[in-house]
């Protein structure tokens, strides 16, 4: 199970090449064919670091293409230690790979360190009509471009529909029907939850889930940075959960363990407000309760609205201590953006695509799950990101704050105070940080 | 050292053979592969984090020299000194048990009342052996509410679940996992001092009249008072160090162990996810410091009960 205090460890699940419950069907055409621009010149030699299975599999495909580039692909640790090592890279200035594996949410930590390449000026603008918009705003700055969109997670909601008939609920499309139906759940069916609340153990999810209520915590200009972490939108949000947990409406077990999983076998917990590469992880990690999930869109704040917000993702970043930024922006965007390998992300390892095309293909869309009674959860998914709002920033320390968010939430959920009083700790916290770190900080 | 190889050399007579200069140079020789150890992996790294503590790098305006300002920091932090009160609260708790239970296990072995005695010798070592973090995923399953044995044996008898992982309950927990651990090693220590103390004084003092019992209490454990001494300075400064168990329970125990439950765990979030690789250098010397003093008043304390 990844580790613990970065508050990543939800993201990686969704990677991993599950191969129960097969996502799409269409054959991958034989990848040797695919032929390449490739000059006889003399290798270059490019170190890559990523932690997603397949991964040899691209990068064989890869060096067919071009001959005259050799990868040297290591998987140094998924999320946080994959991180560490790029950071102990960094400092000491020795061993720093070519191109790495960056999350969206480390794009901005990354930067602050100025350790990412401009592939803007290699070319890389080339192919951004290739990718869902909001992906390609989220990893460039004008015409600079930090990494290539790899996959991506656009919030829904995934729920068990034998509990939520027992209570004739249908899914809640907002959050004042989740709540409602959240009371109903625990009254109906005791000892079973409408959900866990898991911001003791995964701030991503806190962070991602407060996107959508149009929380923008951090805004960095240069040294200056806005810090706005207990605002009145994370104060709403705070108030809302903690009815729910002083209702014991829901449940506040740790996330990502064995338990919790068993949980929404069992039933004890009715749904999960989960990112799209959710539904194949719950395809992997449910025994029981096969046939009696569902899919439906993110509840909404306000009834009519379509306001998605993204949880997890990676993209391919260069590094800008590598040499060779010309052959490595290749490879980054021919793992990214080429058509094949795209869908070989998508087909094989279940990533969400973030190519248009693969994830507008009708094998991908139309797909009918048996785990979720045949439905075409892959369409939901799709809708959503489309209406991924892409202006959402994170802090160029972001693992530093989700520690933080991680420790005050669990203290607020043991009884020391409430959900709002963490998030003003969290704040002040943050904004000394900040300003320890040498920022200019205005709260 | 250095000074008693002269001493020596210079009080022989003068003679430059070389089996003379042999002579001087063989202790440091057989001392080579010792130092070398001891210089790339203790020196070094202890002169280099002594040096980071005194510098401070941020993410915007680069690295400067700090003099003190890290150690004045955290001396006054709060996180700090909670994580501290945390392990004493922990030593007071673990240390006595284990080294009783320790001290009793070898006891009995050596009384030689037992059958299959190198059996329970290696069974009592065996969890010393097992890696920490086998042992922590072990036993977050072991505590699990949900899976784990006691939690099913409860549901079966319809009793409530015990749960293991509240604020109240984690040091006793983490202190059973250390307990559990690290008996075996300490009684092995313990086994190894009885040992060695000779045969004559237990004749002795049977013929004294005295049984099994009084025999332990009044020869054995004397005799061995300066090991069990050793071992609580051992036991004292591996508690102030502890991190493996709390951060590998991390995951399974979120609302009770958070980023800076002990020094240690606060340290690693420090220089790792916070990226203050200078001020973690300066709590981890803090760290150091309050466990020479807390282990300097201990053996001061017992130092002085052994005057009275």
């Amino acid at each position: 199970m990844a580790n613990t205090f970065d508050g990543g460890p939800g993201r990686p699940f969704g990677r991993r090449g599950f191969l129960k419950g097969a996502a799409a069907t269409a054959a991958l055409p034989a990848l040797g064919a695919l032929g390449g621009r490739a000059a006889a010149q003399e290798t270059v030699e490019l170190t890559y670091w990523a932690w997603t299975p397949g991964d040899p599999d691209m990068v064989a495909a890869f060096m067919k293409a071009y001959p005259n580039i050799k990868i040297n692909y290591q998987n140094v640790g998924q999320g946080a230690p994959h991180y560490q090592k790029l950071r102990d890279a960094l400092k000491a200035g020795t061993g720093i790979p070519d191109v790495a594996q960056m999350e969206f949410n480390s794009i901005p930590s990354f930067k602050a360190l100025n350790a990412l390449a401009d592939m803007g000026q290699a070319g890389a603008n080339d192919i951004k009509d290739k990718f869902v918009d909001w992906t390609w705003k989220s990893v460039s700055d004008g015409d600079k471009v930090y990494g290539i969109p790899w996959d991506s997670g656009p919030m829904g909601l995934l729920y068990r529909d034998d509990v939520f008939s027992k209570s004739n609920l249908t899914p809640p499309e907002t959050w004042d029907e989740y709540a409602e139906a959240a009371m109903k759940i625990a009254k109906d069916s005791p000892g079973s939850y409408i959900t866990d609340f898991v911001g003791s153990a995964d701030a991503g999810w806190v962070a991602a889930v407060l996107w959508q209520k149009g929380w923008r915590p951090f805004h960095v200009d240069g040294t200056n940075i806005t810090i706005k972490i207990n605002d009145q939108i994370a104060k709403d949000w705070a108030a809302y959960w903690q009815k729910l947990i002083d209702a014991k409406a829901v449940d506040t077990a740790p996330a990502w363990t064995a338990d919790w999983f068993a949980g929404f076998d069992s039933g004890k917990y009715a749904s999960w407000v989960c990112a799209a590469w959710s539904p194949v992880l719950m395809i992997s990690a449910m025994k029981q309760s096969v046939g009696k999930w569902r899919a439906a869109k993110m509840p909404q704040w306000n009834k009519g609205d379509y306001v998605i917000s993204n949880w997890g993702g990676s993209t391919f970043a260069t590094m800008a201590a590598s040499p060779h930024l010309k052959e490595a922006t290749q490879f980054a965007m021919w793992m990214g953006g080429n058509l094949d390998t795209a869908k070989f992300w998508n087909q094989k390892q279940y990533l969400f695509p973030v190519v248009k095309e693969v994830l507008n293909d009708p094998a991908v869309l139309d797909y009918k799950f048996d785990f979720y009674g045949g439905q075409q959860v892959n369409k939901i998914f799709a809708e959503a990101e489309d209406h991924v709002d892409p202006s959402f920033e994170f802090a160029p320390f972001q693992d530093f704050v989700n520690t933080h968010i991680q420790d005050e939430f669990a203290a607020a959920i043991g009884g020391n105070g409430t959900l709002a009083d963490a998030f003003d700790r969290v704040q002040d916290a943050i904004v000394s940080y900040a300003q320890d770190q040498g920022y200019t900080v205005t709260s | 050292m250095a000074d008693l190889a002269a001493d020596a050399a210079a009080s022989m007579p003068r003679r430059r053979t070389p089996s003379n200069i042999g002579r001087r140079l063989a202790p440091y020789l057989f001392l080579l592969p010792f130092l070398l150890l001891f210089v790339a992996f203790l020196v070094v790294p202890l002169l280099y984090a002594l040096d980071l503590s005194v510098w401070r790098t941020t993410l915007v305006g680069g690295t400067r020299f700090v003099w003190a300002d890290n150690y004045v920091k955290a001396f006054f932090d709060q996180k700090f000194w909670y994580g501290v009160l945390t392990l004493i609260r922990f030593a007071l708790l673990q240390i006595p048990i284990m080294l009783i239970l320790a001290l009793v296990f070898a006891l009995i072995l050596d009384s030689g009342v037992v059958y299959l005695k190198s059996f329970f010798r290696v069974s009592f070592f065996i969890p010393y052996a097992v890696p920490t973090v086998i042992a922590a995923l072990l036993w977050g399953y072991l505590y699990s509410t949900n899976s784990g044995p006691a939690a099913q044996i409860a549901t079966a008898l319809g009793w409530p679940v015990p749960n293991f992982l509240t604020p109240t309950s984690i040091i006793p927990s983490i202190a059973n996992i250390a307990t559990w651990e690290y008996t075996g090693y300490n009684m092995i220590i313990y086994f190894a001092a009885l040992q060695a103390i000779p045969h004559e004084l237990e004749e002795a003092s049977v013929v004294d009249g005295a049984g099994g019992f009084t025999h332990a209490l009044y020869v054995k454990l004397p005799l061995i008072a300066p090991t069990i001494l050793v071992t609580i300075i051992f036991s004292i400064i591996g508690s102030l160090q502890l991190f493996s168990e709390p951060y590998l329970l991390i995951n399974v125990a979120r609302t009770v162990i958070n980023s800076s439950f002990t020094p240690n765990i606060y340290a690693y979030t420090l220089s790792f996810i916070g990226q203050q690789y200078n001020y973690a250098a300066a709590v981890s010397f803090l760290l150091g410091a309050v466990t020479a003093v807390v282990s300097y008043v201990f053996m001061l304390a017992t130092q002085r009960r052994g005057r009275q």
